[in-house]
């Protein structure tokens, strides 16, 4: 904190800014207008990927709005002396895969990008969180935001996690229990056995989906298995400098008797195979499950209708076996290496249901690389599905990859909102495990079942 | 960007008495393509105000002629969801100054205020009273009182007070903004990041 101001916000410094092409021309736009130049350069970094087509990179952008900003995004990171990975830059990928990925996230700092899933980097025991445009402009012109001071919740899961349940799965059931408006004003810290034991991939996963909740960002204390992954990452400190800042990472602790606004805790054992059947991220279930009814969900009844109705469903309803028109993995949130191979591990065998269309997307050109030595792309490519190239994709579908109206998608992603993957689009948050088994049945499946034939 | 300054404003309101109203509906992530910070007005709300062959959808409020002013008052949890600072110029680029809830997201809150639009909490109860009074005449004004903190239903006299911090509340009054208090801070920013370990 660089300054205290008396009954308003706090000034921060920022020690990691991340930038893309869709909240930062503006921003660039702002500061030439002002007279400014961006004071701290060498702390932003700018990745293309919200706008970005996910086939044919190779080729000029067809979108001639799309075309722009990605060309905005490059001129003005030229311009300033900015890092640059634009489209078919080997580095390039979604801006929350590729910052951890290089070692740039690292415990203690402050990480803010023009994006709310930000929150994903909390997973290094970092203060990380989205921001708008106003604010990237004043990162870029001051590496500073000015921000209230939010109140603090810990959420502890503790115990065994049970078969075919993931980080997916254990994020929305807290949001689930919390509603996506309960964490509002609220910076969380995830704790107990279940985080402990996550790989950084599954804590990126649940820190991501922090805001889902209103939280303003979510944190997880570093430990060894944060320390192995940064650990000889392009960006990440060698040598002498390596040693001093683990030494310091590792004070970075939660008291023991340290105070929350807020706590929760909950019991791992009691947490299913989720997916969503409304159009907000709380609004989710154990797949097993039958939808609940408007009283039990604690939200007003017309807006409660009026997403079931969007969704063409209705209360008390199973979802089991509802039929799935598209299958999308990637994203923020699941499109790193340990959702590919999740994915795989039920596919494997098995071929893609004839009527469902697949989206499968790295979340960077690190993963699809990964995704290939690993052999999962044969896997893939023997039961009927495609790789696509990174990019942020169905996701919010600001690109090509659009769900039709009134289609159903079983999706990895973030958010089931009305019409965020297309207009009149119908989305079904869930696992990789569960949108693998909806992928291959065509229907929305228990993954334990899928798994529990293997044994047999 | 310069916006208007913000004191005292007296105008009928527009009613959506819908929760969790997310930024994908206050702008669509396909509008969100532009490089230049105008026109976004005119997709507000778009798939809720659209056919999908752009006729507008009469039976929600902003197409009905009966309901205008510069006052949006929604359900509770409004603008949940992405940070797009879209969603706030939409709502200032069609005309609103001021938006009313029982209850905000952080990071929507944060941008309206960043670009000159008011945010007003108010309680579960004053809220719904709100409506009612809409509902009972659309020409009802409200009056929000900055310097006061107070927010007045005129037709009833009823009224409650708002928190904002005193600071925003002055870049408000005054038309101000962060960017111009933290270049004016240089200085001492500069210190602190010689200080810094990354």
């Amino acid at each position: 904190m660089v300054r205290k101001i008396e009954d308003g916000p706090d000034v921060f410094f920022i020690d990691r800014h991340f930038i893309h092409e869709v909240t930062s021309p503006v921003a660039f736009l702002g500061l030439e207008q002002r007279g400014l130049t961006v004071m701290f350069p060498g702390k932003t970094f700018a990745t293309a990927d919200h706008n970005t087509p996910t086939i044919n990179q190779h080729l000029p952008v067809q979108d001639p709005l799309s075309a722009n900003q990605l060309k905005a995004l490059e001129t003005n990171s030229g311009k300033y002396g900015i890092s640059h990975w634009g489209l078919g830059n080997p580095k390039n990928g979604i801006v929350h895969v590729v910052g951890p990925e290089n070692g740039i996230t690292q415990p203690g700092m402050t990480v803010v990008c023009g994006d709310s899933h930000t929150s994903t980097h909390g997973a290094f025991g970092a203060i990380a969180f989205g921001i708008g445009t106003s604010e990237v402009e004043m990162v870029l012109s001051s590496q500073c935001i000015m921000q209230p001071k939010p109140k603090k919740m810990r959420i502890s899961v503790n115990g065994r996690l049970g078969k075919a349940v993931t980080p997916k799965d254990v994020v929305l059931y807290i949001i689930s229990k919390l509603t996506a408006a309960g964490a509002t004003g609220y910076f969380v810290e995830y704790a107990g056995d279940v985080f402990e034991q996550m790989s950084m991939e599954g804590r990126m996963t649940v820190c991501n989906m922090s805001i889902e909740m209103g939280a303003r960002g979510g944190i997880i204390a570093p430990d060894e298995t944060t320390f192995a992954y940064i650990k000889g990452k392009d960006k990440a400190p060698k040598g002498e400098a390596w040693d001093t800042a683990l030494a310091y990472w590792k004070t970075l602790k939660t008291d023991d008797d340290a105070s929350f606004d807020r706590e929760y805790h909950f019991d791992a054992s009691d947490i299913e195979p989720m997916i969503t059947f409304g159009t907000n991220p709380g609004m989710g279930m154990g797949i097993s499950n039958r939808i609940p009814v408007s009283e039990e969900a604690g939200s007003g009844k017309s807006s409660y209708e009026k997403s079931l109705d969007y969704m063409g469903f209705r209360e008390e309803e199973s979802m089991l076996g509802k039929k799935v028109d598209y299958v999308f993995i990637g994203s923020c949130t699941n499109g790193r290496i340990e959702d590919f191979r999740a994915f795989a591990s039920i596919i494997k065998g098995r071929k893609k249901a004839d009527h469902v269309t697949a989206w499968i997307v790295p979340g960077s050109h690190v993963v699809e690389q990964q995704i290939k030595e690993e052999g999962i792309l044969d896997l893939l490519l023997d039961a009927g599905f495609q790789l696509r190239q990174p990019g942020c994709s169905a996701c919010l579908a600001m690109n090509d990859d659009k769900i039709p109206a009134g289609k159903y998608a079983v999706s990895t992603s973030n958010r089931n909102f009305e019409g965020r993957q297309g207009p009149g689009a119908r989305t079904m948050l869930a696992s990789p495990l569960v949108a693998a088994a909806a992928a291959v049945t065509g229907v929305v499946t228990d993954p334990r079942e899928l798994i529990a034939e293997e044994k047999v | 960007m310069a916006y208007d300054k913000f004191t005292v404003l007296k105008s009928t309101a527009v009613p959506m008495p819908i929760e969790n109203v997310d930024t994908d509906q206050i702008i669509p992530a396909r509008f969100l393509k532009a490089t230049e910070r105008k026109g976004f007005g005119d997709n507000l709300f778009r798939d809720w105000r659209y056919n999908n062959d752009n006729t507008p959808k009469k039976d929600f409020v902003l197409n009905n002629p009966l309901y205008t002013g510069k006052i949006l008052v929604g359900g509770k949890n409004f603008g949940s969801g992405s940070s797009r600072e879209h969603a706030a110029w939409a709502i200032y680029d069609y005309g609103f100054r001021c938006v009313v809830s029982s209850f905000f997201a952080d990071i929507f809150k944060n941008n309206s205020i960043n670009v000159g639009i008011l945010p007003v909490q108010v309680s579960e109860i004053f809220l719904d009273k709100i409506f009612t009074a809409i509902e009972a005449n659309p020409k009802n004004e409200i009056e929000i009182n900055l310097p006061e903190q107070t927010i007045t239903i005129l037709s009833t006299g009823e009224s409650e007070s708002f928190d904002i911090n005193g600071y925003k509340k002055n870049n408000l009054m005054n038309g101000y903004d962060d960017i111009d208090y933290l270049q004016a801070m240089k200085a001492d920013i500069r210190s602190f990041a010689a200080t810094s370990l990354y």
